[in-house]
């Protein structure tokens, strides 16, 4: 299959969403960040431009905007950034795109996108380097989509447009240029689906966004050591895939969620709970997290690195999960 | 009066549904009914009435924790607006939203916001989605004073004027009368403005400012801020002023005056603490006398009308006491489509 960058599989969800959908537009297009590969908006922003708005730095106001826009038949995918700022525009989200559905009884639909750039990016420190999606999980009404493979993101990006209800896309500064198999078609990816991205016998590794990478990596040392980890991305957090999580964990007995997000209440927290809830029997030994600490994220290298969520934290915690007794 | 005889005659008649149906409503929290702190549009109801006969059937609109009134005015069901203040299943929203975010959008409304300063990002939005749709639909947004406190609202004008966006920001200003407000209107313990279309008005924002308890006023300057909008020419700011109903303040509602229509030919009936606002600041008595005396209505007409709401306020309040609650095993639904 042919091979493009995650960003370019970005570029081309969106060129196929204006092709598609005339309601379909563009708040903010610097989408893909502000690296080199923000290039391949270009030819989009040329052909598009009738449906393309770039906002004044209001995030409050574009949520907000976003949300009535889509209260109002449009489908607007808006971008708010760097996922630190989604703070900024916290109210019209949890406020107003979340609970508009229920509050008029499923008389009104908001298929708003929201995206973000989340995470640890390098020398982001404490206010460029959030990761609000724990946060929104816990505002029920938004859909959250969190890939990590070019693959996924075209296909899951296709999916949260067609979406009816808010969803915020969850996007990673250094997924942009990892490079994968990428059909050159339409198509979508389901949400709700997990994938296992590596087939293991011995412990389950549940892994999202960049964090996927460092578990592979992981599983790859691991294997050396004869430890086969299977890693699984759940590719969706709101819907989530509970049923395949809860197989993997029933066939390999073990678990450790690796998750930028923060240790307390955060997704390893949440999925944590679900499988000592739902699969306490298929355990053989206690679940351990590879999360962010509750620390502010520092700027300088040694010190972000200490609180990042790396493929040696995620290979020492296997080993200790698998010789736990 | 300049007022078209049937355009005075259609604003009067949503006045008065909105005034009978929200003494009904304090009524029946003092029956105790429904419990929740809740407000009330008495003394808006030119406003709210003028702007709504301006508008067609497609366009949007977008209000606050005070949406009875446009509720009401729109010309939606009482029976399922009262219902659903009465938390019923058979209201607009099975009880899921209540007074606070009484929502109707199959008359064009969107999400209710009671988060002060919520409704006019989502109103500058659906104008936003009406022009990237290229349909000929205007949105309002109606929304108090208090709400220009709010740093939203301020980026939304500017996002709205830049953009060129069809939406007419109706700004209630009922801080007369209220806690801490000024002589002249504005409550300077909470804005340093003496005047709110300042800050439209720095971003190009045609402004209009206008009596709200003034129907005719009111109806001239939402049919020219609509038809700004519809040729396209971007965003339009109205403040209407309003002196705040003794009943609303300081901030339980309490049926402080109840409404004699007779009293609008026969001022010696104006007795009791709040006369003057009565006498002066009642939208209702003052559309009633200015349609009769411009010879649009005689005052058994007036009269007739007045009576046909009360009865069609009675029917729905019948109808939302007898509903039924909502199914707790429902509880989960309507949260995602």
């Amino acid at each position: 299959m042919r091979k493009t960058s995650y960003a370019a599989a970005i570029a081309e969800a969106l060129r196929i969403s204006f092709v598609d959908d005339p309601s379909f537009s563009l708040v903010g297009s610097y989408v893909l960040g502000l690296g080199p590969k923000r290039a391949l908006m270009d030819p989009i922003r040329a052909e598009f431009s009738d449906r393309i708005y770039d906002p004044p730095i209001s995030e409050a106001a574009i949520v907000s905007i976003g949300a009535g826009a889509a209260m109002a038949g449009a489908r607007p995918f808006v971008d708010i950034g760097t996922g630190s700022f989604t703070y900024v525009g916290w109210s019209p989200l949890v406020n107003e795109a979340a609970v508009a559905r229920h509050m008029s009884n499923g008389t009104l639909k908001v298929p708003i996108v929201y995206h973000i750039l989340h995470g640890l990016r390098g020398g982001g420190a404490a206010q460029h380097s959030h990761s609000p999606q724990a946060m929104l999980w816990n505002a029920a009404g938004i859909e959250i989509v969190i890939p990590s493979s070019p693959y996924d993101v075209k296909g899951l990006m296709r999916s949260a447009i067609k979406s009816n209800n808010p969803t915020m896309f969850v996007n990673h500064a250094r997924l942009m240029d990892v490079e994968g198999d990428v059909p050159e078609g339409d198509y979508i990816v389901p949400l709700g689906h997990a994938d296992i991205k590596r087939k293991g016998r011995d412990i389950t590794v549940i892994a999202t966004s960049y964090v996927v990478h460092a578990a592979l990596s992981a599983a790859e040392t691991l294997a050396k050591e004869g430890i086969d980890a299977e890693v699984v991305d759940p590719r969706t957090l709101v819907p989530l895939d509970r049923d395949v999580i809860l197989q993997s964990v029933g066939r390999t007995g073990r678990l450790v969620v690796a998750d930028e997000t923060n240790l307390s209440c955060g997704i390893a927290s949440e999925i944590s709970a679900i499988v000592a809830e739902h699969g306490f029997k298929s355990l053989k030994a206690p679940i351990m997290r590879v999360a962010r600490p509750d620390i502010p994220t520092p700027f300088s290298y040694p010190l972000e690195q200490a609180i990042t969520p790396t493929a040696e934290k995620i290979a020492e915690a296997v080993r200790r999960t698998v010789k736990w007794s | 009066m300049t007022l078209d005889r049937k355009i005075g005659l259609s604003i009067f008649d949503r006045m008065l549904m909105i005034r009978h149906f929200e003494e009904a409503v304090i009524r029946l929290y003092k029956d105790g009914h429904f419990a929740s702190h809740y407000h009330i549009y008495i003394g808006q109801e030119a406003t709210g009435a003028a702007v709504l006969e301006a508008l067609s059937d497609k366009d949007l609109i977008c209000t606050t924790h005070r949406n009875h009134g446009h509720i009401i005015g729109r010309g939606c069901d009482p029976n399922r607006a009262m219902a659903e203040i009465l938390g019923r299943a058979t209201g607009f929203n099975g009880g899921r939203s209540g007074t606070l975010h009484l929502s109707d959008p199959s008359r064009g409304f969107l999400s209710t916001s009671a988060v002060v300063g919520g409704c006019p990002g989502l109103a500058t939005g659906a104008a936003y989605g009406i022009k990237t749709k290229k349909e000929p639909r205007v949105a309002v947004g109606f929304f108090g004073d208090g709400a220009l406190e709010e740093g939203l609202v301020i980026e939304s004008f500017n996002i709205a004027a830049l953009w060129k966006l069809p939406v007419v920001y109706v700004c209630e200003n009922n801080a007369s009368g209220a806690m801490g407000a000024t002589q002249g209107g504005y409550p300077s313990a909470t804005t340093a403005t003496d005047s709110f279309t300042r800050l439209p008005a720095a971003y190009g924002i045609h402004c209009l400012k206008v009596d709200g308890t003034d129907m005719t006023a009111v109806h001239t300057a939402a049919v020219e801020a609509v038809q700004r909008c519809r040729a396209g020419n971007g965003p339009v700011f109205i403040e209407a002023f309003t002196m705040r109903w003794p009943g609303s303040s300081p901030l339980w509602p309490e049926l402080a005056t109840v409404t004699d229509l007779e009293e609008a030919w026969d001022p010696s009936r104006i007795k009791g603490p709040y006369a003057e606002w009565l006498r002066n600041h009642d939208p209702l008595l003052r559309a009633a006398r200015e349609l009769s005396s411009a010879g649009h209505a005689s005052r058994d007409d007036i009269m007739a009308r007045d009576k046909a709401a009360r009865d069609r306020i009675a029917e729905a309040c019948e109808f939302a006491i007898a509903s039924p609650m909502p199914d707790p095993a429902t509880v989960g639904q309507h949260v995602f489509a």
